[in-house]
């Protein structure tokens, strides 16, 4: 029963930090710098690791397919089935677990470590709401940057099926027929699917995380636990919303 | 409370009205623990008041309520008539607290950290931002920390860098949060000097909290004793040198006996 009560708290110290956020939005102009900075963050630095694991997650999907489908003559679908695991399911999801682990936990340590450091009390004092300096520019942030490292999940996992395709002696598939076949099977709305999902995952990903964060009391070892909080609640949502955002788009 | 006397602005010389403090009942639980007992006190406009009192007595949560940070579990603290923990009170007060460990933007300058205010409500350009900074540096003696983090600082100068803060702000109350804790003993005289010379100058209302004797009877104009959430003394300094309270005697002026010592009466 406790539990049950803290999660609902938690949910609605969420939307109430989502609110407070949101009602500051028209100060976004004058707080270019810290949105930059944060799109850097982001998107700058989680690029690489997006790159590399799409890359190998494209390349272990083609392979996988390439052997299972070589015993009923279907490897040349492959193209298709790398286009659209990738495009509708892997880049979103996996574009959302790299943020989580890599962006989100850094978002509530830096917080929860401003919180127990007195910084967030004294932004207070000042009179200068956290939602507003804090909160805003990183929603916006994740808003802008996510569907970039989506569409770059899914052309680099492409990629890496392509490679595969062509260069493992028993699939030696061309990458115009792999890309001809992908072209063919693959609609522009499979795409904005999988986009709508890595943005709905990563503006509840960064909202969450900022949430923890700012919510953290004690000292050094709460900061710790904030940050192990933050991350499984982020995967355990994205797994969750996953679930219904496919099914709501279906 | 008494007429309001007016805070000169140490950087316009122009003057706003000083606030004064007024807590009513105030009680304070976290969980079961009571933390604050029914505690009744003002704080006159232009005044230095000295909270002291052993740790965990409650002073800091006092302090928390009083800039708006807790809210009471009953009475009320206001400032100017106004609800301390109202959104309202910190547009139109402008408090600042000087926290215990300074709570300095880490990732941020010296600078930037006193800059941030004024950039924030857009107070002036970065021209007169610039000037307000460096003269609060002068105040403070930190001319030359402007381009430090506060990483980079000692103790003594991450104190004077928050009270540097917090003085950009121009404010009409200004809270003190231990000011002096872990300094030398010269550091703390320095702090205790900035802090009456701040009211002296500027008559800003002020409210210290702190363990310090020599502070507190150096520079306050009236002192509360907080022991175990309760209010015990509220008098002068003076009143203060010859305690009749034997708690108070006992807190102020502790008799170090080795023959026969505290922890070991404790045991027994």
């Amino acid at each position: 029963m406790k539990q049950l009560l803290s999660i609902f708290e938690s949910f609605g110290s969420t939307l109430e930090l989502l609110v407070r956020a949101g009602s500051y939005v028209g100060t976004l102009p004058r707080q270019r710098a810290r949105f930059i900075e944060q799109c850097y963050l982001i998107g700058y630095t989680t690029l690489p690791i997006v790159a590399i694991l799409s890359f190998f997650i494209g390349s272990v999907l083609a392979l996988q397919a390439g052997y299972s489908m070589q015993n009923f003559g279907a490897k040349q679908f492959i193209g298709s089935l790398v286009g659209l695991s990738m495009a509708r399911e892997l880049g979103p999801v996996m574009v959302a677990i790299l943020l989580a682990g890599r962006v989100g936990s850094a978002i509530t340590a830096e917080l929860a470590s401003m919180k127990v450091y007195q910084e967030v009390d004294a932004l207070v004092t000042m009179n200068i709401p956290p939602a507003r300096m804090l909160v805003l520019p990183r929603l916006a942030a994740a808003l802008a940057m996510v569907p970039v490292l989506a569409i770059i999940a899914d052309l680099v996992g492409w990629f890496g099926g392509a490679i595969v395709a062509k260069y493992v002696a028993f699939i030696s598939i061309e990458p115009e027929s792999y890309f001809a076949v992908l072209r063919r099977y693959m609609v522009f709305k499979d795409v904005l699917n999988g986009l709508i999902k890595a943005e709905s995952f990563g503006f509840v990903v960064v909202l969450v995380c900022c949430n923890i964060g700012l919510n953290t009391r004690g000292g050094p070892r709460e900061i710790g636990a904030a940050v192990t909080r933050a991350v499984v609640v982020s995967l355990i949502l994205i797994l969750v919303l996953d679930y219904f955002i496919t099914k709501a788009l279906m | 409370m008494p007429a309001c006397s007016p805070t000169r602005n140490p950087f316009t010389a122009q003057e706003t009205p000083a606030v004064g403090v007024a807590i009513e009942g105030l009680s304070k639980s976290f969980g079961p623990r009571l933390v604050l007992d029914n505690i009744t006190l003002s704080v006159e406009p232009g005044e230095i008041f000295v909270l002291m009192g052993p740790s965990g007595s409650g002073k800091s949560v006092l302090l928390r309520h009083i800039v708006g940070l807790e809210a009471p579990s009953a009475g009320r603290v206001t400032i100017n008539r106004q609800d301390a923990t109202a959104e309202t009170t910190r547009e139109h007060v402008r408090m600042a607290i000087v926290f215990q460990a300074g709570a300095l933007f880490n990732s941020l300058s010296v600078y930037d950290n006193l800059a941030l205010y004024l950039r924030e409500h857009r107070v002036t350009n970065e021209a007169g931002i610039r000037e307000k900074v460096m003269r609060a540096l002068q105040i403070l003696s930190l001319e030359g920390a402007a381009e430090k983090f506060p990483s980079e600082l000692s103790g003594g100068m991450k104190k004077r860098v928050a009270i540097a803060r917090a003085l950009v702000m121009e404010p009409q109350l200004m809270l003190y949060d231990e000011p002096t804790s872990e300094l030398d003993p010269v550091m703390s005289a320095t702090i205790s000097e900035i802090i009456a010379s701040l009211k002296n100058e500027y008559h800003v209302t002020t409210v210290v909290v702190s363990h310090d004797r020599d502070l507190a009877l150096n520079i306050a104009e009236r002192v509360g004793i907080l022991m175990d959430g309760r209010l015990i003394f509220l008098g002068t300094p003076d009143q203060l040198r010859q305690p009749e309270d034997p708690q108070v005697a006992n807190f102020l002026y502790p008799k170090i006996d080795l023959k026969n010592p505290r922890y070991k009466q404790l045991e027994t």
